[in-house]
């Protein structure tokens, strides 16, 4: 049941439980009791909007920067980790196998607004040996949605038998 | 020496087909197609788009050049899969050689079978409401259409006893169309046996429009093949649009009794040659493939009809709960207002679009057809609005009673 109300959650969080429990066959208090259960145990950890913030006319600057960072005694990469995440600027943040480690997601209102953070803020880290950035020219896709004009049009028939 | 007159088209025209009555929506259409901001309940097609896998088969025969005729009966890999998907299915055994046949959709299919069987006179059972082509196609074809009206008392549903009442001497053929649209409504399995029996009794021929078959969400899908002895009776027409969301490919099929399918094949020999083979191509990978998709998209129709229900019957109207295809069909009596009256009220106050049941026959008077195939939000704001403009209404009414 609880994967049920997550993927019509996933897809539309502004649902309220009373039509959770209608469209999935469940008394409304099972749909409440189980949300706040999850929210509790972090299984749901917020109810966001996706937004296509070029679109609403806002200047916004984002870059993709891989990190190499030397991993410390019994705590490996996070405490690192915990550090960077305590940025705002840092979106997101993932630990990778392969060439680098980190993979950090920054956002910030200009080109040189991130470069300073990249330069004063997150290359000067003790456990950084490096960093590559990455500035992002155009986001097609963005958790599951597509960004081009045309994706969410209704192209059919208004009325049809 | 010339003899000059002016031309005059209608004079052109068979009076067959000056007969037939105009679209009975077609101003209904304009005015919402005119109508700017509309969400539409009126679609009768999946508000999916065909899954990615099977656009990418197409496009991949495309680049390795399948561009040419198939055989009049379609790919014989496509109907080997039809023949092995109605019988995992709806254990019904066809030999795909001689008794399946890949047509332009399932609208050609229908049109086909009532061009094979029928002679001028010929009377076909068509219960209503009922999707907008049988009674035009049957009258193309010679046939005389016989209404069997169906009742929301009965659940829509086509009883023997109705049924039984129609027939006569000239009586060829039953068309049945469950998962019904516009209703929803399905047959019980009794209701098929009982059916059946008249079938037998009288001696007819059964052209069964599957189309919605999969879209069925009270249990597994049946067919009226499957019934004892009722396979060499039954045209079964289905095809690829709603299940699979491949409306525009426009491929369907047809299974009979091989005797029937042969007929069948001279006039799709002659008037269609072939389904366009890239879109047979993207139904093998459909068929053969598209099984976990179509899941989730019904699963997705059954939440949506669930909410659809409950919303409506909240708004006071009367509404039984469909187990087929994406259509609910509540009555509007409440409104005291005609089903037109009421689409076109709805249009212009709150800009829904839906289609009033007259359009599917006289039956359909005093209810609406609202298709949930569209996406949820747009479902929940469609309802929004018309809870408002029903709530109105009834005040409305009120009022003029006091």
């Amino acid at each position: 049941m609880k994967k049920k109300i997550l993927e019509l959650l996933e897809h539309n969080s502004r649902i309220s439980p009373k039509e959770i429990a209608v469209m999935l066959g469940l008394p409304v208090q099972e749909v409440s009791r189980a949300m706040e259960e999850m929210e509790e145990e972090r299984i749901i950890l917020s109810y966001s909007t996706l937004i296509d913030w070029e679109k609403a006319g806002v200047e916004e600057v984002a870059a993709l920067i891989e990190v190499k960072a030397t991993p410390e005694q019994d705590v490996g990469y996070d405490h690192l980790a915990r550090r960077i995440c305590s940025y705002p600027e840092v979106k997101s943040l993932f630990l990778l196998s392969g060439t680098y480690d980190f993979a950090v997601l920054v956002v910030g209102k200009s080109l040189k607004e991130v470069a300073n953070f990249v330069a004063h803020k997150l290359a000067p880290l003790e456990q950084v040996q490096s960093t590559v950035t990455h500035f992002i020219l155009k986001k097609y896709k963005d958790s599951g949605i597509v960004f081009f004009e045309e994706q969410g049009s209704d192209k059919r028939q208004v009325l049809q038998p | 020496m010339t003899i000059s007159c002016g031309f005059e088209p209608q004079r052109f025209i068979s009076s067959r087909v000056k007969s037939l009555p105009p679209s009975g929506i077609r101003c209904f259409f304009d005015l919402v197609a005119n109508t700017k901001g509309v969400i539409s309940l009126g679609v009768g097609e999946p508000d999916f788009v065909t899954p990615w896998h099977i656009r990418e088969a197409c496009i991949r025969s495309l680049e390795q050049g399948y561009t040419m005729y198939t055989s009049n009966w379609g790919l014989p890999e496509l109907r080997r899969e039809v023949a092995r998907y109605l019988k995992e299915r709806f254990g019904l055994e066809y030999d795909y050689q001689h008794q399946i046949l890949i047509t332009i959709g399932a609208s050609e299919a229908v049109d086909l079978a009532l061009r094979t069987v029928l002679e001028p006179g010929d009377e076909v059972l068509i219960p209503e409401p009922n999707y907008v082509s049988y009674k035009p196609l049957t009258r193309l074809a010679g046939g005389v259409p016989v209404i069997i009206p169906t009742s929301w008392e009965k659940g829509f549903r086509l009883t023997a006893e109705d049924l039984e009442k129609h027939i006569t001497p000239r009586t060829k053929l039953l068309i049945l169309c469950y998962p019904n649209n516009p209703t929803g409504m399905v047959l019980s399995d009794e209701d098929m046996e009982d059916i059946a029996l008249l079938v037998k009794k009288y001696n007819l021929l059964v052209l069964s429009d599957e189309i919605y078959a999969e879209l069925r969400y009270d249990g597994p899908p049946r067919s009226f093949a499957s019934l004892p002895g009722m396979q060499e009776r039954t045209i079964l027409v289905s095809g690829f649009s709603k299940a699979f969301a491949m409306t525009g490919w426009r491929v369907g099929y047809v299974a009979a009794h091989p005797e029937i399918m042969a007929a069948m094949v001279k006039i799709h020999q002659y008037t269609i040659l072939c389904a366009p083979i890239m879109s047979q191509m993207a139904a093998l990978e459909a068929i053969r493939n598209g099984g976990p998709e179509m899941e989730k998209m019904k699963e997705e129709y059954d939440r949506r009809r669930r909410l659809v229900v409950s919303r409506l019957q909240g708004m006071g109207l009367k509404c039984l709960e469909p187990q087929g295809a994406f259509y609910v069909f509540p009555s509007i009596e409440i409104t005291g207002m005609t089903s037109l009256q009421f689409a076109e009220e709805l249009l212009k106050e709150e800009k829904v679009a839906v289609v009033p049941g007259s359009a599917f026959g006289d039956c359909g008077e005093g209810f609406i057809r609202c298709s949930y195939a569209t996406s949820l939000s747009e479902l929940m704001e469609a309802l929004n609005r018309m809870e408002r403009f029903v709530d109105r209404k009834l005040s409305l009414k009120e009022a003029a009673v006091k």
